[in-house]
């Protein structure tokens, strides 16, 4: 297998962790909400699926129960920012070191121990062309993932709803006097991230690399969030960055086994300094930033 | 039977009783006027029609049932709308989303009703517009659509004509007129005399937060109606000295700037000469390049080094230093937004004199000395007229007016040779804003150069020698006051001047 087609066939499965999370926090943070527990929710997640998978309940039951458990989590950061109205920034650290915090605790019988991943779901035709064949064979929930993205970019852009959270993030005083619900809507945005963080952490626990290890996510949380900074809050362009990251991930690796004479350190910072100077170049565009920009991003709202 | 009536209306916001026992009467197609100082409690007591905030006490009658409006959906339901006078659009959205925001219908079927009541009450605009991009007026137009898509009975327009040039204040005039007409009652708040005098057919004037007065405008004069409406008699204008003008202490010679974002306007080949002991006002809608204009003149907005001499100030050129290199110079400023930017809020008055002041002798060392901080403070509340507890009441704490009056006195105590103002009266009440007139006369007549934006033409016209319109980033020529009528200047500000001329 050429370096080429390793890269093709995996990068949409290692950028699954960072895509799902990411789009999470799209949306929360269009509602004009600043969720920086992303980390913790994702590794919450995580062990939830994990243990669910491990005592065979399934890679279904262990997605749903990852998805509520940190949307549960995600609630508890919603109330202190939007009902008691406290710091955004202190709020989602420390939420997010809770949920570190719980995986370890949840984790600890579970540690090195592994569950079957997901088999590959082929497109018959497409999944047997030479060198991009592996493309076109992926887990389920990379298909779903995939379907997700489109809708969500969707729901944004064509419907009312997409237009509502828009509307809040760029003016809640505003929305409100229209009669918006603003604190409520922005409780709906930010248990969908961490409904999608729960999936982005039970996808790396149980499918990506299905074994367990305290401190798994390993940071994946943060370049999510610093993907949705990157892509000036755009669908497509979390999509592209996600895949981007997941792509040069993969490149580095394949460069190590292929025996190229650079530090695996530095090997390994790749894929983090790629999609820094990528999407920085992108977002440097300050009309794009302006318009798409959540104007009452992390600020209190209160009647 | 009214349309709308309250009974005993009350609204507290911690100790400030913004509305005190209310009673109004809005009957079936008729324009009725709030009238009232800013503060007076117009605003809430719009907000409490409107269903965004709820009374303390008294009772709400709509149609003659008693009702309680607990949001503004609800108000909307029952035929209320309302225009906001900062407006509530989203302006990363298009004029069709925004409008969808509240109106239910297919995108299609809004833009084709959006065009049609254009076309009926002379309120185009374009609704595939992004927000941003469209005028003062446009976002005016925008409001009043979204309201009428609706289908008001009670249309609540607050402080609508603040934010347009004098044509465009006749063309909403028509509107309304046209609306009343069709059976839609309007609330028209204001604090313009002329105007209300000139449109509406009852008017009820409030003044601190309490109703004292119900008359028919027509039958009253100006007069009458300001002292219902201030309680005392209107201040006089300082009387104008003629002096001949002194050497320039501002020139912009055909400055072109364009911003990186978006949402700010382009200046294109602005010239302008401000000699000592004239006042130049800038006058032109808001939204037309009077901020990046502000911030280039005050230093906030940096020129290349190479283009230093865009911007002169007493015959130096200054375009590449900031604003304390400036100041340094002579010059001193007040910005548009008194909080954040004119004083720090949480700040005591003392300290904010230290912003400016510094200069003065206030430091000694790098030591500040407290004493003379606080003999500084003192004169300006004095000397300005400032009411405030003391030298150590906290800047936030001030209203509008008395805020205005201290930085104002601030700016004129530091003896500049060049003095900028940026919206000298917005927000204050009129004897405020009449004694800064004065004072800033005064300071003409001491032999200063003042240069003010404003709105408001008919400020421009008491205090300024000459008058220059600023429309989508150009300068119109200059125009002597003495020989210029407001209508003039009001070509100038929608521009029917430039299309006029070949």
């Amino acid at each position: 297998m050429s370096a080429l087609s390793f890269i093709l066939a995996g990068m949409l499965a290692a950028a699954m962790p960072f895509l799902l999370a990411a789009l999470g926090e799209l949306v929360a943070e269009r509602s004009g909400v600043l969720n920086l527990g992303i980390e913790g929710m994702m590794a919450l997640g995580a062990v939830v699926a994990f243990i669910v998978v491990r005592h065979s309940g399934g890679h279904a039951m262990g997605f749903v129960a990852a998805g509520l458990a940190s949307a549960a989590l995600s609630l508890v950061f919603a109330w202190l920012a939007l009902a008691v109205r406290s710091n955004q920034v202190a709020a989602g650290l420390a939420i997010g070191i809770l949920g570190q915090g719980l995986s370890a605790l949840f984790g600890k019988g579970y540690e090195s121990l592994t569950v079957p991943g997901l088999p590959k779901l082929a497109i018959p035709g497409l999944s047997d062309l030479p060198v991009i064949g592996g493309l076109f064979a992926q887990d389920a929930v990379v298909w779903l993932g995939l379907l997700g993205t489109l809708a969500i970019w969707a729901a944004m852009r064509f419907t009312k709803l997409g237009l509502v959270i828009r509307a809040v993030g760029e003016n809640p005083h505003a929305a409100r006097a229209l009669g918006y619900h603003v604190i409520g809507i922005r409780y709906g945005a930010v248990a969908f991230g961490g409904l999608m963080a729960g999936f982005a952490g039970a996808y790396a626990a149980t499918v990506y690399t299905p074994l367990w290890a305290e401190g798994m996510i390993a940071g994946r949380g943060w370049i999510a969030l610093a993907l949705v900074v990157f892509a000036t809050w755009m669908t497509g362009r979390v999509f592209f960055g996600a895949v981007l990251f997941g792509a040069v991930s993969l490149s580095q690796l394949a460069a190590q086994a292929g025996g190229v004479a650079l530090s695996s350190q530095l090997l390994a910072s790749l894929p983090y300094i790629v999609t820094i100077l990528v999407l920085g170049v992108i977002s440097a565009n300050k009309r794009l930033l302006k318009i798409n920009g959540v104007a009452s991003l992390g600020e209190p709202f209160g009647p | 039977m009214s349309l709308l009536s309250l009974r005993g209306l009350s609204k507290s916001y911690g100790t400030v009783r913004a509305n005190r026992g209310i009673d109004l009467d809005v009957a079936e197609g008729s324009i009725h006027a709030i009238l009232g100082e800013n503060g007076a409690g117009k605003s809430t007591l719009m907000k409490l029609i409107y269903g965004v905030e709820s009374p303390d006490e008294g009772e709400i009658f709509w149609q003659g049932d008693k009702v309680s409006l607990s949001s503004p959906a609800e108000a909307r339901s029952r035929g209320i709308g309302m225009v906001f006078q900062h407006f509530s659009l989203f302006e990363t959205l298009t004029v069709v989303e925004n409008i969808s925001l509240i109106v239910p219908g297919r995108k299609a079927e809004l833009t084709s009703r959006i065009r049609e009541l254009g076309r009926d009450y002379g309120l185009e605009v374009d609704p595939a517009a992004h927000v941003h991009a469209l005028s003062v007026g446009e976002r005016q137009r925008v409001e009043i659509i979204r309201c009428l898509m609706t289908d008001p009975k009670l249309l609540i327009l607050d402080e609508p004509t603040s934010v347009l040039p004098p044509q465009s204040v006749e063309k909403l005039f028509e509107t309304l007129l046209k609306l009343r007409d069709r059976g839609v009652s309007i609330l028209f708040i204001s604090h313009k005399l002329e105007e209300i005098r000139s449109i509406c057919d009852h008017a009820t004037i409030l003044r601190d937060g309490a109703v004292t007065g119900n008359v028919d405008p027509r039958e009253h004069d100006a007069h009458d109606l300001a002292q219902m409406m201030i309680g005392r008699d209107m201040p006089a204008p300082r009387p104008f000295e003629a002096r001949a003008p002194g050497p320039v202490m501002l020139e912009l010679a055909g400055l072109d700037c364009r911003p990186d974002d978006p949402f700010q306007i382009s200046l294109k080949s602005v010239s302008l000469q401000l000699h000592a002991g004239e006042i130049l006002g800038i006058a032109g809608v808001s939204g037309n390049g009077q901020g990046e204009l502000a911030r280039l003149i005050s230093g906030e907005t940096r020129r290349h080094p190479e283009a230093r001499a865009e911007v002169m100030m007493m015959g130096q050129p200054v375009g590449h230093l900031g604003a304390a290199a400036r100041r340094k110079l002579g010059f001193a400023f007040v910005p548009e937004e008194r909080l954040g930017r004119g004083a720090v809020p949480e700040m005591s008055l003392a300290d904010n004199t230290l912003l400016t002041a510094h200069r003065l002798g206030l430091v000694k060392r790098g030591l500040i000395d407290r004493r003379a901080e606080e003999a500084f403070t003192a004169r300006c509340i004095a000397d300005y007229d400032v009411r405030t507890p003391g030298p150590q009441a906290e800047a936030g704490a001030l209203s509008g007016g008395n805020l205005q009056k201290f930085i104002v006195g601030r700016e004129i105590e530091l003896g500049p040779r060049l003095l900028f103002v940026a919206q000298p009266t917005w927000g204050v009440d009129i004897g405020a804003a009449t004694a800064i007139r004065r004072k800033l006369v005064d300071l003409r007549n001491a032999g200063t150069a003042v240069l003010v934006i404003s709105e408001e033409i008919e400020e421009l016209f008491e205090i300024c020698d000459r008058i220059q319109v600023i429309r989508e980033g150009r300068l119109s020529p200059s125009l002597d006051v003495s020989e210029t009528r407001v209508e003039d200047v009001g070509r100038y500000m929608i521009g029917a001047e430039e299309r006029a001329r070949p």
